[in-house]
């Protein structure tokens, strides 16, 4: 088996074993990647140079007898939406597909001081508005396990990137299930971290209110090692919780006796793909037969949280994306002759469609006159969101349901934006309610991965990692390797 | 027709904090251009903002010191513009949820005291700076942004519509400008743009309840500005009327050099700012214990050291007006009276030959190089009868060219008052005998003469005579 194929943490078992360097192990990638990215196009970003050097460095302190780090010598892809001094961060747009970050993202620190091997820039939908990484300026994504579909969004690049063997592990980010839902389409294991877990600094922001860094990874234990690098209060993030963060290995025990999983019924409803739907009960009654007790739950807002989101996301949107205005960095457009002309052309040749409609939404629902009978509104029914969850934690420890409703869909099938936006209707409450969601494979449906969901109470990652390992470890689909990436499925 | 003026004043101080609002970078004006900045003061991609504690507690402070009720629950809102000296795209204020509200500040206009209502008070970020490579943005080839004023605090403060005149809105402002520069939150210096206001300015007939249509002044950054710029607009309003016009509410930009107020295109009047919370910032709380301790940190205000001056010491309330005006004058008061007890001479060398000479040297008091305690021995040197007070005079120059102390000065100089009774009255008899006239005159009721002899006595004497000696002894000698 190819290394390409192992887990980051059988990877570090290697390495301090001595059984392959570092750099061995990143030119390993990088031949990978040389191989299937003509296939996958995970990328937009190569960082093959400053990788091999930190892999050197690694190296030396192994030779040294240096204890390192849990993920220190081994490649992992970062979504490019996140800020990494000296190295391109174009969030797939052409608005900034010239821009060179000045400096690095919080969670970018912690890796590069836990010695990480950063092997490039993971390609996306556009300042992650998608559900399909086809928004993308630069490239579509395609899904390892089947190719003519898309690996989902908007952080594509970094699932199909894992799945196909091209890194270890990655980094996401996940507003309204950017994460998750393109963990579930490529097989791979996604977390979306507690809102405020993990540092937003340096993530260029789409909704504030929303987004969350988190890995990707090919198992459970990746995303738990990930996490303690990447966790933790951030003194520029004045939303991250100023409380220090759990060593979230300990989760990690095959044991699921008296847990209560709610099934929320409202996630089973209209829309619901048969087979999905199959898988997923099937492993909720895996779960049920491990010792977890299950319970029928109700979230009965959940019918309005795709609407909610799609005003509250817009609307922050289009105040975070106001600053690519062509003055200070980033594309800029030719031949203006004043100020007006320089914004609207900029923004105009800059954007892409899905942005500019996302913008245009924000822009009209803040606009005075609408401000009470939108915003306003969402907000309330964001209240409710939050309290029909609170409610439900108070009977029981974890949710379980569908990523998505559907597995990977065909490549351009989509082009109505409404219905693209019902692929994170599972999803998008988590984000609304700030609370910690997985998602795990568990099982396929014509060739392609179906995942399974699980929600936990804010700030309990532990529940949620302790229910996805104990499922994994029985289960065993993180074993599974895509057909693109060498290895038998 | 006479018509009423209804003014009320929107004034931003920049808060001198060491850093900026929401990041680390040094607030000090001035620097290299983008020199005092970061990823958040220039909204790069993914910067956040943290919230500068030092901020809050600031805005509390005016907020006491103006009688603001300070607001538990607070909270920033983005507010939505395209410029390129705002780099994030919006700026970080507060609409829905002001930091203070309902306060007031107490002015004296032609000796009558009137109250000022002050509506709210909210913390806002300051934007960078355009700088153009012609004279004005329209005959430019290119412009560049310096982005280091970009995030300094400000506070917007904001009155109620009470004031109903120019020359009350100036001594408003004034007022303000004392009060802030007394807590210490502010440089307010006016040519730096620390402190700067908009006007808005309506009239009315005097009979009429209603308000009129109220024209914005943008850009007033000098109290001659603020004064000028109303004198401007009410006249200018009240001549749309009289020729039967409607004033249309419109925002106008005030031109120091052509003292006029022109009209913005309506285009860039135009503006939905699109406000929403800022999900960046937490919001929040100024719990009721630090506001406490805000508050016994508060100096003596303008109000009250004004009264401490004309009750305790006796100052006339004009002299003592003029003394607490200015902070660093104040201050300046206090020290000489740490040294003398002639609180009317030390006011009238302060508000007489000292701001004179600042004046004359465009300087301001806290860059006034002879100590407070020289002054004060000064005073004491002519009170002992040791100086008289005219060659007080040459003494103050003294200090202000050799920095020396005051009776060394004299002692050099030699200019200690002759009072001894038969020096001076040798130097009298010489002068009655060299101006018999003068003193005939004198004698025929002819009073101005005697003032002649004197001045020649003192001349004699190089001016150190004694003048009421002299006056005594001329008197004696020509009954
Ligand atoms: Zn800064």
């Amino acid at each position: 088996m190819s290394l390409c194929n192992l887990p980051a943490h059988e990877l570090g078992k290697k390495l301090r074993a001595k059984e392959v360097s570092s750099v061995e192990l990143t030119k390993e990638f990088l031949n990978r990647i040389a191989e299937v990215e003509p296939k996958i196009g995970a990328f937009v970003t190569l960082c093959e140079q400053a990788a091999l050097e930190t892999a050197a460095l690694v190296d030396a302190k192994i030779a040294r007898g240096e204890t390192i780090a849990p993920l220190a010598g081994i490649p992992g892809a970062i979504k490019d939406i996140l800020c990494i001094k000296g190295v391109k961060t174009t969030c797939s747009s052409r608005i900034l597909d010239n821009f060179i970050a000045p400096y690095d993202a919080t969670v970018i620190a912690k890796l590069k001081q836990n010695d990480a091997v950063f092997i490039g820039k993971a390609n996306m939908d556009e300042f992650a508005m998608g559900s399909t990484t086809e928004t993308s300026y630069f490239k579509k994504t395609r899904n390892p396990w089947a190719p003519d579909c898309t690996p989902g969004g908007s952080s594509g690049g970094s699932a199909a990137g894992v799945a196909a063997g091209e890194a270890a592990w990655s980094l996401g980010s996940d507003t309204g299930g950017s994460i998750r839902q393109p963990a579930a389409f490529t097989g791979t294991v996604g977390l979306k971290p507690t809102y405020g877990r993990v540092s937003r600094y340096g993530c260029v922001a789409f909704a504030s209110s929303l987004d969350q860094v988190g890995p990707i990874a090919r198992d459970v234990t990746d995303c738990a090692l990930v996490l303690n690098a990447i966790s933790g209060h951030c003194e520029h993030d004045s939303t991250s919780y100023n409380l220090a963060a759990p060593d979230f290995t300990k989760a990690l025990h095959p044991d699921i006796k008296g847990v209560k999983i709610g099934v929320p019924k409202e996630y089973f409803g209209e829309g619901l793909d048969k087979a999905v739907e199959e898988k997923v009960r099937g492993a909720i009654r895996h779960l049920s037969e491990l010792g977890a007790e299950i319970v029928d739950v109700s979230l009965p807002h959940t019918e309005y949280a795709v609407a909610t989101y799609y005003i509250i996301a817009p609307a922050e949107a289009s105040a975070n994306l106001a600053r690519f205005d062509g003055v200070k960095y980033g594309y800029r457009a030719p031949g203006c002759r004043n100020l007006i002309e320089m914004t609207v052309k900029t923004r105009t040749q800059g954007f892409g469609n899905e942005v500019k409609r996302r913008i245009m939404l924000g822009t009209y629902v803040l606009s005075s006159g609408y401000y009470d009978a939108y915003y306003n509104k969402a907000m309330k029914v964001r209240t409710l969101i939050i309290e029909d969850f609170k409610k439900v934690f108070g009977k029981v420890d974890v949710l379980a349901c569908p990523t998505a409703p559907t597995t990977a869909l065909p490549l351009g099938a989509m082009l109505d934006p409404l219905s693209i936006y019902m692929l994170d209707v599972y999803t998008i409450p988590v984000n609304m309610a700030g609370l910690p969601g997985i998602s795990i494979p568990c099982g396929f449906s014509g060739g392609k991965p179906v995942g399974l969901q699980l929600i936990g109470r804010a700030l309990d990652e532990m529940s949620v990692l302790r229910a996805a390992y104990t499922y994994e470890q029985s289960a065993g689909f993180h074993k599974m390797a895509a057909p693109i990436g060498g290895a038998s499925a | 027709m006479k018509y009423e003026t209804i003014i009320g004043l929107e004034t931003h101080v920049e808060l001198k904090t060491a850093t900026k609002c929401f990041c680390s970078c040094p607030a000090e004006f001035g620097g290299e251009p983008n020199t005092h900045t970061c990823p958040t003061c220039t909204g790069m991609p993914g910067a956040l903002p943290v919230l500068n504690k030092k901020v809050v507690e600031f805005a509390i402070k005016t907020g006491l010191a103006l009688n603001c009720e300070i607001q538990r629950y607070n909270r920033f809102d983005r507010k939505n513009y395209f410029y390129p000296d705002l780099p994030k795209g919006y700026q970080i204020s507060q609409l829905f949820l002001p930091i203070c509200r309902g306060g007031y500040v107490d002015i004296e206009v032609d000796g009558t005291v009137k109250r000022i209502g002050i509506t709210r008070i909210h913390i806002e970020e300051d934007a960078g700076k355009l700088v153009h490579s012609g004279a004005s943005i329209s005959d430019s080839d290119f412009s560049v942004v310096d982005y280091n004023r970009s995030s300094v605090p400000l506070i917007e403060i904001v009155s109620e519509p009470d004031l109903r005149s120019p020359q009350e809105a100036r001594v408003f402002m004034e007022k303000l400008r004392s009060i802030l520069e007394y807590i210490g939150v502010s440089d307010c210096k006016m040519q730096e743009g620390s402190l700067r206001c908009d006007a808005n300015v309506s009239i009315r007939p005097p009979e009429q309840k209603e308000f009129g249509a109220r024209s914005e002044i943008k850009n007033l950054n000098s109290f001659r500005s603020v004064q000028r710029g109303i004198e401007y607009e009410e006249a200018r309003q009240a001549a749309v009327l009289d020729e039967g016009g409607r004033v249309v509410q419109e925002t106008r930009t005030w031109d120091e050099e052509r003292g006029v107020t022109h009209s913005m295109r309506s285009k860039e009047e135009a503006h939905d700012y699109r406000y929403f919370p800022d999900p960046d910032l937490v919001p929040f709380v100024a719990e009721a214990e630090w506001v406490a301790k805000i508050a016994e940190t508060m100096p003596e205000l303008p109000d009250a050291r004004k009264e401490r001056l004309t009750g305790r010491l006796g100052l006339s309330a004009y002299d003592a007006s003029g003394v607490i005006a200015r902070l660093a004058t104040a201050d300046y008061f206090d020290e000489a009276m740490k040294h003398t007890g002639d609180a009317k001479s030390v006011a009238n060398w302060i508000l007489g030959d000292i701001s004179a000479w600042l004046n004359g040297n465009n300087l301001e008091m806290r860059d006034f190089p002879i100590p407070a305690e020289n002054v004060a021995a000064m005073i004491n040197l002519v009170n002992k009868g040791v100086l008289s007070s005219k060659l007080a005079k040459t003494v103050f120059e003294e200090m202000l060219k050799s920095g020396k102390a005051p009776a060394e000065i004299v002692r050099e100089k030699g200019l200690e008052q002759i009072s001894d009774a038969g020096a001076l009255a040798l130097a009298v008899e010489k002068i009655i005998t060299a101006n018999p006239k003068s003193a005939e005159d004198y004698k025929a009721g002819k009073d101005k003469a005697l003032g002649f002899l004197v001045g020649q006595v003192m001349k004699e004497t190089k001016g150190r005579a004694n003048p009421e000696m002299i006056n005594k002894l001329l008197r004696e000698k020509l009954s």
